[in-house]
């Protein structure tokens, strides 16, 4: 609810942070394309991207299948859990995965799951005598649930948390049996957060790269973002890089519009620890297959962090924390997150808003346009990959020697870019109910403009911009993407020192980093939801 | 205290773009180059430090990620790069480099530079090279391997994590290693040797990490990974596997770009790159062999390593007329 | 023979300290009681220990004689209507109702037409495809009545029912409430903080302060006491607000 006045400023605003949005994205492809005079594609390539193509939308189809499948029960699993004892630290451990590098990451899940892997281990003492191996889809698979399965309860919970408690009364008082409620009460809440969730994790894995080519045993498991990566570096073809990417980007468009994945008004947000107590499910009997369940998922999660963890131990820290490199790396690295978080939480509000503004006036094509193009916003920018907007950058720049603020504001903007999608999801319920709680209050005490925004909106979004916030930082200290091209001795970021370590034998310091890394993102997570808890309990 | 120990790197930290030391010299050199040759432990720093003294200059370093990147990067910026020597192409790019027409020729005596098979080109000088090789963990195999057939028709439960040729160089080399010994039937070896591949990964961090993880008793690298493990871990656990055939060699190379800023002091670098002030930086830092006289005396590791009698090289012409065809082979072979 | 209680609380503990409450007293069928009481002084508490979804810590709970201290919610013949959230938002109102009849939903002709029945006897005959978000505040209430009148169990839990409904509107409920009571037969109590409503409805008061029952007394001239301190306190504040 909104003033004309508000009304108006949200949409110019709107269009003007779409408008920095799609000069972003395009600007580069463009510059790209004039570079490099695009060769296309010959028939034998034909095959080849066809075959890759089916690929692509096979793994990201499963692993978005499997990913949901297990997070829907896990999400309702925890919200029927409001208390048990490290319930909150469960919650910050499932952000933790975003932030970790991909390699990372498939080294924690190989000492979990490969050859010489724990689960083989155990399989070889009840007697199994050939290995099984992960290496193929199921590795993929693996891994991408291992990265989205969080992701995506995380999304989901908090739409079962903001039920009202007397959804559950009512439902204890009536006798609804688990099935019942799950078909009648829970699954209609999550609905519209899963299918946001499995958008977002289905662009995720589509754009999947290093964890497909090392987990998916050969060259049969190459997805298109390989091929684009190819294309521009080894091949050194941006015309082609290019024009990948924008079937890339049409690809997933179509299936996610076509299964609806996209249009759904994503809700997701503030996960307020405090749920509702369940006098619904107080039995014991609901309390065993639940508590199987979440100790399940915790292990699935926690057991790759944990072996990242104790190889991480196993590195000379003392050492690492006393090279000045690693101090600056975390600086740049934090620097640079924080300004592509602020930058994304900036962007995503400006577009959260206008959204809402447009979807208040229903029937008008403008509008409808305005509507679309804020939510697609948030889709998009993921599906560009960001090694091909940093060349696109970087060209547009005429090189990066010698000059620091412009390859710094160009990982920034990319990084920023990157996290969109993940801050939309999480501000757009927030913003949603604010409007709706304090709306009505704010424009009858004449609250309006940037008053409003800062004594009423903001704070009572507060929980949702912190995670939010946190999201995108994460996102970006893990990434290495935008940093590659530019790469010169003065920028170095964490996850560059990480593989700058890997690149010359240094393994046992790059666990360490990884560890110091992993411990940064659950650091920050773990402010974010008590910072958001702090607040929005203020507020309820 | 420990925790006031790390302050005053964590102050110097809060303000890292200023960090790298103002020289006052009239001379400046700017180096591209690929990241791990100048990272902290590698031979950049001590190589900046010997240069500097000889040349009264101010030497720059920028880093990228990899020789692949270099060349793009080169390829991005075309004449605006600032830089005078582009250092860290590899033989197998050098046709590519050359028709960008960036680069100028040396005019060099390259007399001192000796690479087995003897490598001469006017424009682009080897600084260091090494073999590709098979390196095994012996705690998980008693007798590794003693020929790329032996590799090839080898135990398949027995497994090997390698590259991908599109998008990594040690990929592109085990690639053209194959084709070397078993030219028209590369692809049927490939085939044979896909049921021994573990996994293909991107780059060479990935399937290194693989390997030192136990993951896989074998992973391609080169020749010299033994020598890190034994001068810096202390440890005869990796070994390189002596292939009968003989191995491929990949030499990297820098050269002059046409629109340097100061010629001269580019050319005095190229110079002083042939030279032992240079050359001693390479074995224990960049972990490669020197490609020009040293005057230090080598870990005794060095003496360990397999010297393949046999070098395989093709001509970065033919690599680049047929890269793309070999590697339209090798998916058709790996995808079955 | 004499008639057992429509419920009965003995010596019912919950939680402890400050927090704490403990609560014995029994009602006969059919009658209304109004539960009072300063805010945080364990009103909802008590009620929430009648419908199950609290369990005593010690003390037995009866409802027509027989002990429900360790029954689920659904099992003990208790209907509730809260203040707010009555009716699933993303369901429509005959759904809403015939849940109260088979919380699996599956529902025969006739049990369909027991639906349509208790909207009519509400005063919302067509209302049953309806979406909750587009009736008014009243008019959720009445849906939430007419589950209960369904389900015509034997014991009526009502926490604060009819607040923020406006007085014209919550007299008019407040009847209807009763009206069915009658019909159904059932005993009621009903949580509220105000004074003439539960004088207009309530044959008896329990009035709750501090975790334990101030008072238990018929409601005739129970608001004219000097004897309680707490219900000066409470009159007092509630007469300057």
């Amino acid at each position: 609810m909104l003033t004309r006045a508000e009304h108006r400023t949200s949409r110019v605003a709107g269009i003007a942070a779409l408008l920095c949005v799609g000069l972003a994205l395009a600007a580069p492809l463009a510059v790209l394309l004039s570079h490099g005079g695009g060769t296309g594609v010959s028939s034998s390539q034909g095959d080849y991207l066809l075959r890759i193509t089916r690929f692509t939308l096979l793994q990201a189809g499963l692993s978005t299948l499997l990913s949901l499948l297990f997070a829907v029960p896990l999400a309702r699993a925890l919200a029927r859990r409001p208390v048990f004892p490290g319930r909150r630290w469960l919650i910050s451990l499932f952000a933790v995965p975003l932030g970790l590098p991909p390699l990372v990451a498939a080294l924690g899940l190989i000492e979990i799951w490969g050859r010489n892997g724990i689960a083989n281990k155990g399989l070889g003492l009840l007697g199994a005598e050939t290995p099984f191996s992960i290496y193929g889809l199921s590795g993929i698979l693996i891994a991408h649930v291992f990265f989205n399965l969080p992701l995506a309860i995380r999304l989901i919970l908090p739409a079962l948390e903001r039920l009202p408690p007397e959804y559950w009364k009512t439902a204890a008082n009536l006798g609804m049996g688990g099935l019942s409620l799950f078909r009648l009460v829970e699954w209609p809440a999550m609905r519209r957060s899963a299918a946001g969730a499995a958008g977002l994790v289905f662009m995720l894995c589509a754009t999947s790269f290093t964890l497909v080519l090392v987990l998916g045993g050969g060259p049969a498991a190459t997805t298109l973002e390989v091929a684009i990566y190819q294309a521009l570096r080894f091949d050194f073809d941006p015309g082609r890089a290019v024009l990948l990417s924008l079937i890339q980007v049409g690809l997933t468009l179509v299936v996610m519009l076509a299964l609806k994945l996209i249009s759904a008004p994503t809700e997701a947000g503030d996960t307020k620890g405090g749920a509702s107590n369940r006098p619904d499910v107080s039995g014991g009997v609901h309390a065993v297959p639940d508590a199987m369940l979440i100790g399940l998922g915790g292990v699935f999660v926690g057991a790759p962090m944990a072996a990242v963890l104790v190889s991480g131990l196993n590195a000379d820290m003392s050492r690492l924390l006393g090279d000045a490199l690693f101090w600056r790396a975390a600086t740049t690295s934090l620097l640079i997150g924080l300004a592509a978080a602020s930058l994304s939480v900036m962007l995503a509000s400006l577009l959260v808003r206008a959204r809402y503004s447009a979807d208040a006036r229903p029937g008008s094509a403008m509008m409808g346009l305005l509507a679309g193009l804020s939510s697609a916003a948030g889709s998009l920018t993921l599906l560009v990959p960001p090694v091909v907007l940093g060349a696109g950058w970087f060209l547009m720049l005429g090189g990066g020697t010698g000059q620091l603020l412009a390859p710094l504001a160009v990982i920034t903007l990319v990084n920023a870019l990157m996290a969109l999608p993940f801050v939309m999801r999480v501000m757009e319920p927030a913003h949603q109910g604010t409007m709706e709680r304090n709306g009505r209050l704010s424009m009858s005490l004449g609250l309006v403009g940037l008053n409003r925004l800062w004594q009423i909106d903001m704070p009572a979004m507060l929980p949702a911009l912190a995670t939010g916030f946190v999201f995108a930082v994460a996102l970006s200290l893990g990434d290495l993407g935008a940093i590659a091209l530019f790469g010169s001795d003065r920028i170095v970021t964490l996850p560059w020192l990480l593989y700058q370590k890997l690149g010359s034998y240094r393994t046992s310091d790059a666990a360490g980093l990884a560890l110091l890394l992993g411990g940064l993102t659950m650091g920050l997570m773990i402010l974010a939801d008590r910072l958001g808890n702090r607040n929005g309990s203020g507020l309820r | 205290m420990r925790k006031y120990r790390f302050l005053p790197s964590a102050l110097a930290a809060l303000f890292p773009f200023i960090a790298t030391p103002a020289v006052s010299a009239d001379k400046a050199l700017t180096v591209y180059t690929y990241e791990s040759f100048i990272a902290e432990w590698g031979p950049g720093p001590k190589i900046e430090a010997a240069f500097e003294a000889e040349c009264g200059c101010d030497l720059k370093w920028v880093g990228v990620a990899d020789g692949v990147a270099l060349l793009n990067r080169l390829k991005l910026e075309g004449d605006k790069a600032e830089a005078g020597i582009v250092l860290g192409l590899d033989t197998n790019l050098v046709a590519e480099a050359r028709a960008t027409g960036l680069f100028e020729a040396h005019g060099l005596d390259t007399s001192a530079v000796q690479i087995p098979g003897g490598f001469s080109d006017d424009v682009f000088i080897p600084y260091d090279y090494g073999h590709f090789a098979v390196i095994y963990d012996s705690e998980a195999i008693g007798t590794p391997p003693a020929s790329l057939k032996e590799l090839v028709e080898g135990d398949p439960e027995q497994k090997i994590v390698i590259q991908d040729p599109r998008t990594s160089t040690p990929g592109l080399g085990l690639l053209l290693w194959m084709k070397s010994v078993y030219g028209e039937d590369a692809a049927q070896a490939w085939q044979k040797l896909s049921k021994r591949v573990l996994t293909v990964t991107p780059g060479w961090s990935e399937a290194y990490g693989l390997f030192t993880s136990g993951e896989a008793p074998m992973v391609l690298s080169y020749t010299t990974s033994p020598a890190y493990h034994m001068v810096a871990e202390e440890t005869n656990r990796y070994q390189a596997a002596e292939f009968s055939e003989g191995h491929y060699l990949q030499i990297e190379v820098a050269g002059l770009l046409a629109n340097a800023p100061d010629k001269e002091l580019a050319r005095q670098f190229l110079g002083f790159m042939m030279t032992p002030g240079f050359q001693n930086e390479i074995p224990t830092n960049n972990w490669m062999m020197p490609a020009a006289p040293v005057t230090m005396d080598l870990p005794e590791a060095f003496s360990k390593l397999v010297s393949p009698e046999t070098t395989f090289l093709y001509s970065p012409e033919e690599v680049a007329e047929n890269r793309a065809a070999w590697i339209e082979e090798w998916l058709g072979a790996m995808s079955r | 023979m004499t008639q057992e209680p429509a419920i009965a609380f003995d010596g019912v503990v919950y939680g402890i300290g400050d927090l704490g409450a403990e609560f014995s007293f029994r009602r006969e069928p059919g009658t209304v009681t109004a539960i009072l009481g300063p805010s945080g002084a364990g009103k909802s508490t008590l009620l929430n220990l009648a419908a199950g979804f609290l369990t005593p810590d010690s003390g037995r709970i009866r409802i027509d004689g027989r002990d429900v201290t360790g029954l689920a919610p659904a099992e003990r013949g208790v209907s509730m209507v809260f203040q707010d959230n009555n009716l699933f938002a993303h369901l429509d109102i005959r759904t809403n109702i015939g849940l109260g009849l088979n919380p699996s939903l599956r529902l025969d002709a006739a049990a369909w037409a027991q639906v349509e029945n208790a909207l009519e006897r509400v005063g919302l005959a067509g209302f049953g495809k309806r979406m909750p978000a587009t009736l008014s505040g009243g008019e959720r209430q009445r849906v939430a009545l007419a589950r209960a009148f369904a389900r015509r169990r034997p014991l009526l839990l009502l926490d604060e029912p009819f607040d923020g409904l406006g007085p014209g509107l919550a007299a008019d409920m407040l009847g209807l409430m009763l009206e069915i009571r009658a019909e159904v037969g059932a005993t009621v109590l009903m949580v509220t903080h105000d004074p003439d409503e539960a004088r207009a409805a309530a044959g008896e008061i329990l009035f709750i302060a501090r975790g334990r029952i101030a008072a238990d007394a018929p409601a005739a001239g129970f608001f004219e006491r000097r004897d309680l301190p707490d219900l000066e306190a409470y009159l007092g504040g509630a007469a300057k607000n």
